[in-house]
């Protein structure tokens, strides 16, 4: 029994990690038809985890005590099932082939379970946006919310978008495991579009007022990392994520302070980058240029790696990638980072004239780039962009930061530095 | 729902570049970034409807074909400027298209000039 931990922390902390783990190799059993049993079972478990350790205390190694429960749930109910269809049903036996359940809960089943489970989600059957919603929220146990953030959109929207999506992939009696090559490879891009926004979503949180969470990056490093051990999988484009992931991971420890609050940029120490994952970010990067393709991946590693350097032409270099990326993918944070990058290159004065052309003014990053921007040569200005900030952005951590910021421009003429990478 | 009334009622213009001289045709890096900046800031306004292409004026890139079977070597032998290349943008108007031409770093760079032309789709 462990001491000094009360269950009721230790419990949403095994969830976020293992729940999704859990739902993916129990599904490789019971098939996508039937993900919903597979993720009652996952419920179940964690259910009586909750009720058994508030009486008994946590046990040893919680993860081993969840799978065994899981374990025991999956054969009573496959007990279950068994009974009911040789009596009464043999219609049903065609969904679910193993009568022995022989589930294996080891670290390399559960990689494979669980990009078996995304190639699977990202069935073409549903349209790539709903695919993606999916996998998400079924594989990374990702909440509707969470997944609204990464597609910056509305609540409403997603939960209609998955339910059709469920929908359509219960209608399709398809199984995992069973895909082509081909089909592995048409899959590819959305799988890896999945995994990238995983990553965003722990390196850029939103949720829970958390401003990084790491279990999210380290989940996606971990299975864009098997994906480039598989060589039908290990691509370009799969090198190229996994670079952006490894020089972004580097500056985590120096992002966030001990009071949890965002450090910005310009005021990490150098010293707290992790050298070692900016060279695996440097190998994989040298991987992913082996081909010819310029991918947004390929664009967004090369962003992060010229961060991660004291090169002189450090920030023109960056400007011309955010140019490229850009023409790729014009998103309003892809524009407001290029206008920052502009403004490192070209003076504030410049960067103040485009960034005002974009007039998105509902967009909170739009008035804390113009904070910055005018920090230096209006400070009333300034403040007032800070203001509108604050009142726009949703994150507690990120309005804390901002006020802070503008407390320290009221008093001085310091100079503000923009939450950036 | 605003924006999309607003994009429904942009206009689509054709920026077409030309310049003077041949050897202008091959711009320096800092050239280079200048026109990338330029084309990224549409971009970024999300003005831009298509990032276009570059047409090569080089001898084997271009010929002019005329009446009669008569072909010529690039659009160089007659006329003094060549077109170099395309974008095409969306605008309220013809006034805000050629506010967008004006920013362009040719005119500093190398001289030439750009044509602003209102696209009619053909359905």
């Amino acid at each position: 029994m462990k001491e000094g931990e009360p269950y009721n922390e230790v419990l949403p902390h095994l969830f976020r990690q293992e729940y999704a783990k859990m739902t993916a190799v129990l599904c490789r059993h019971f098939g996508l038809k039937h993900i919903e049993i597979a993720e009652d079972i996952a419920s179940d478990t964690f259910l009586k985890a909750s009720e058994h350790w508030a009486i008994n205390g946590i046990p040893d190694d919680p993860t081993a005590w969840l799978y065994t429960v899981a374990k025991n749930k999956t054969k009573d109910y496959f007990k279950h099932i068994s009974v009911f269809e040789t009596k009464i049903e043999n219609d049903l036996k065609s969904g679910i082939q193993n009568n022995e359940v022989d589930l294996e809960f080891g670290e390399q089943i559960i990689s494979d379970s669980q990009l078996a489970m995304i190639f699977a989600v990202c069935n073409p059957a549903n349209n790539r946006e709903s695919q993606i919603a999916l996998a998400l929220q079924i594989l990374c146990g990702f909440s509707v919310e969470e997944i609204a953030n990464a597609f910056l959109t509305k609540t409403e929207i997603i939960k209609k978008r998955l339910q059709r999506a469920r929908n359509n992939l219960r209608n399709n009696s398809f199984r995992i495991g069973t895909l082509t090559k081909t089909e592995i490879q048409s899959r590819l891009d959305t799988v890896i579009q999945t995994l990238y926004l995983l990553f965003n979503e722990g390196y850029f949180s939103k949720s829970n007022n958390q401003f990084i969470r790491k279990e999210l990056c380290s989940e996606a490093i971990r299975l864009t990392l098997t994906l480039t051990e598989n060589p039908l999988t290990n691509t370009s484009r799969t090198n190229a994520l996994l670079a952006l992931m490894c020089f972004q991971s580097s500056r985590i420890e120096a992002r966030i302070n001990e009071k949890s609050e965002a450090v910005l940029f310009d005021e990490q120490d150098k010293n707290r980058w992790d050298k070692s994952l900016i060279e695996k970010g440097n190998y994989y990067l040298v991987n992913a240029t082996n081909g010819k393709e310029i991918s947004k991946y390929h664009l967004e590693a090369g962003i992060a790696y010229w961060h991660t350097t004291d090169n002189e032409n450090k920030w023109q270099n960056i400007l011309q990638l955010y140019n490229q990326l850009i023409l790729i993918e014009g998103s309003p944070i892809t524009a407001l980072n290029k206008i920052f990058a502009f403004s490192k290159v070209y003076g504030n004065k410049k960067a103040i004239s485009e960034a005002e052309k974009l007039n998105i003014t509902g967009n909170n990053q739009y008035h804390e780039l113009l904070g910055y921007l005018y920090s230096q040569s209006n400070i009333r200005k300034a403040i007032e962009h800070y203001e509108q900030a604050i009142i726009l952005t949703k994150s507690v951590t990120e309005k804390q930061t901002l006020k802070k910021e503008m407390e320290r421009l009221k008093k001085s003429n310091y100079r503000v530095q923009r939450v950036m990478r | 729902m605003r924006m999309n009334f607003k994009t429904y009622q942009m206009k689509e213009f054709a920026l077409i570049f030309r310049l003077k001289d041949i050897a202008d045709f091959k711009p320096s890096p800092e050239q280079m970034q200048e026109r990338m900046n330029w084309l990224a800031s549409i971009a970024a306004q999300n003005k831009l409807v298509d990032k276009g292409n570059t047409l090569l004026p080089i001898r084997g890139s271009a010929k002019t074909v005329k009446p009669n079977n008569v072909v010529t070597d690039g659009p160089y032998t007659e006329i003094k400027e060549f077109i170099s290349g395309y974008i095409v943008v969306k605008a309220e108007d013809i006034d805000e298209a050629v506010e967008i031409a004006k920013a362009n770093p040719i005119f500093s760079q190398v001289g030439g000039n750009i044509e602003v032309r209102e696209v009619l789709k053909r359905d």
